[in-house]
């Protein structure tokens, strides 16, 4: 588990996004478990999932109809059941058939980790996971920390203040200016090997 | 950990649920529907003002008019197709999900040619009563023109959509941007409708409705090709 903290616009989201494939790098070259993150994109889509600062979330689709989206994009088993089980477990299971639109921020940000409990990643990217949340949601954002390290996968946290994660990072690093102040080792599954000049 | 599944059954799961998901929310609200129906409604009432009365200058300009129609109007419904995605930020989460993101074209595709269909199905027949048409002789070739030429317009507007759904006046960017791309399906369209309409005289309406087949191949292989590089910014 790797922590990354900075300042605002330090690049740690960026970071992030190039990890997950939502963003080509423009320079230097980055691999996760070995794919490259440029020629091996498609592959680094099927390891990772990214708990993002946005929800994501489809406003005119009910909780359920989100997720089953979710379950046929990602190619996982949507049966009804699975979905409910997945949403009563971060606290939505009484909304179900309620508009996404119509959650709170807070609420949104639960179906988005409801998303996240569809599949296995093998690389979970954090992006401020505990912003919306109560401590219940910052709980169960630990939870799930703790689940994907369990089973062999690694965790990518970003965030101003890691106090929250109960799971302490194996290493934390701080971004500045778009460059990590301090070394990443080889070795990490996710290995940041080359930096801009 | 296992992957995500993979080949053509994972492929066209995706598929169908983009196009689901899009029809789906827009059978929610209805908002963009009823607005590009009465959008289509108003253009061809007021292209009927401006050329007046004559019952054989409406007739003969139909075939046009139909298709002017359909192209502003269902401009306004590739827009909405992106919007959905730009909430929240839902297209990111999009991008994300494994597999190929010629899929996600795919979908829209479906959802905007069902949307524009729809709209045709009322459009058609208020031309008809409009413009004094009579119901053609023809009319499974006229089907057939509408099903080629729309096919042509939306592949080419899913496309442009996605290109310009980043940008913020992309309301004003869209039909800049697509409609010189129409001119030859807009030409060829017209041209098999009017013919089918007016009468079949020279014979015109295959050379047309090859032609539009030719530009929807075109049109389908390149734009399929081309989303995934346009959709990723």
């Amino acid at each position: 588990m790797l922590a990354i903290i900075g300042h605002n616009g330090s690049g740690k989201s960026t970071l992030l996004r190039i990890v997950a494939t939502a963003l080509r790098a423009t320079r230097g070259s980055g691999s996760v478990w070995d794919a490259d993150l440029v020629r091996d994109a498609v592959a680094i889509r099927g390891m990772v999932a990214l708990l993002s600062t946005e929800p994501g979330v489809y406003g005119d689709l009910t909780a359920l109809e989100n997720l089953r989206f979710s379950a046929e994009m990602l190619g996982v088993d949507g049966d009804r059941r699975r979905l409910l089980a997945a949403l009563e477990r971060v606290g939505l299971g009484v909304e179900g058939d309620e508009r996404a639109r119509n959650m709170s921020s807070g609420m949104q940000r639960r179906l988005s980790i409801a998303r996240l409990l569809l599949r296995e990643p093998r690389v979970l990217l954090l992006d401020e996971p505990f912003n919306s949340l109560d401590p219940d949601g910052a709980a169960l954002v630990n939870t799930l920390m703790r689940e994907t390290r369990d089973r062999g996968g690694s965790v990518l946290l970003v965030a101003h203040d890691v106090s929250r994660a109960e799971a302490l990072p194996d290493r934390t690093v701080e971004m500045n200016d778009g460059f990590l102040v301090e070394d990443v080792s080889v070795g990490t599954p996710v290995a940041v090997v080359e930096r801009a000049p | 950990m296992s992957g995500p599944p993979t080949g053509n059954d994972a492929a066209w799961r995706r598929v169908r649920a983009v196009a689901w998901k899009d029809l789906t929310a827009e059978r929610r609200t209805k908002a963009n529907f009823n607005a590009v129906v009465a959008m289509a409604a108003m253009i061809l009432l007021l292209f009927g003002f401006a050329l007046g009365p004559d019952a054989e200058g409406l007739r003969n300009a139909a075939a046009g008019v139909l298709w002017l129609t359909i192209l502003f109007s269902g401009v306004l419904a590739f827009n909405r197709s992106y919007q959905l995605e730009l909430e929240a930020g839902a297209l990111e989460q999009l991008l994300l999900y494994p597999g190929e993101r010629w899929t996600i074209y795919v979908g829209k595709l479906l959802a905007n040619l069902t949307f524009v269909f729809l709209m045709e199905a009322i459009a058609l027949p208020l031309t008809g009563v409009l413009y004094h048409v009579a119901f053609p002789e023809r009319w499974l070739e006229v089907l057939g023109v509408l099903v080629l030429g729309t096919v042509g317009f939306v592949s080419l507007g899913t496309l442009y959509a996605a290109m310009a759904s980043r940008s913020r006046s992309r309301e004003v960017l869209l039909p800049l941007l697509l409609f010189p791309m129409l001119v030859p399906v807009l030409i060829a369209a017209s041209g098999a409708t009017a013919a089918l309409l007016v009468g079949d005289v020279m014979g015109d309406s295959s050379t047309w409705i090859r032609l539009l087949a030719v530009f929807d191949v075109i049109f389908l292989i390149g734009s399929t090709w081309a989303f995934p590089f346009v959709i990723e910014g």
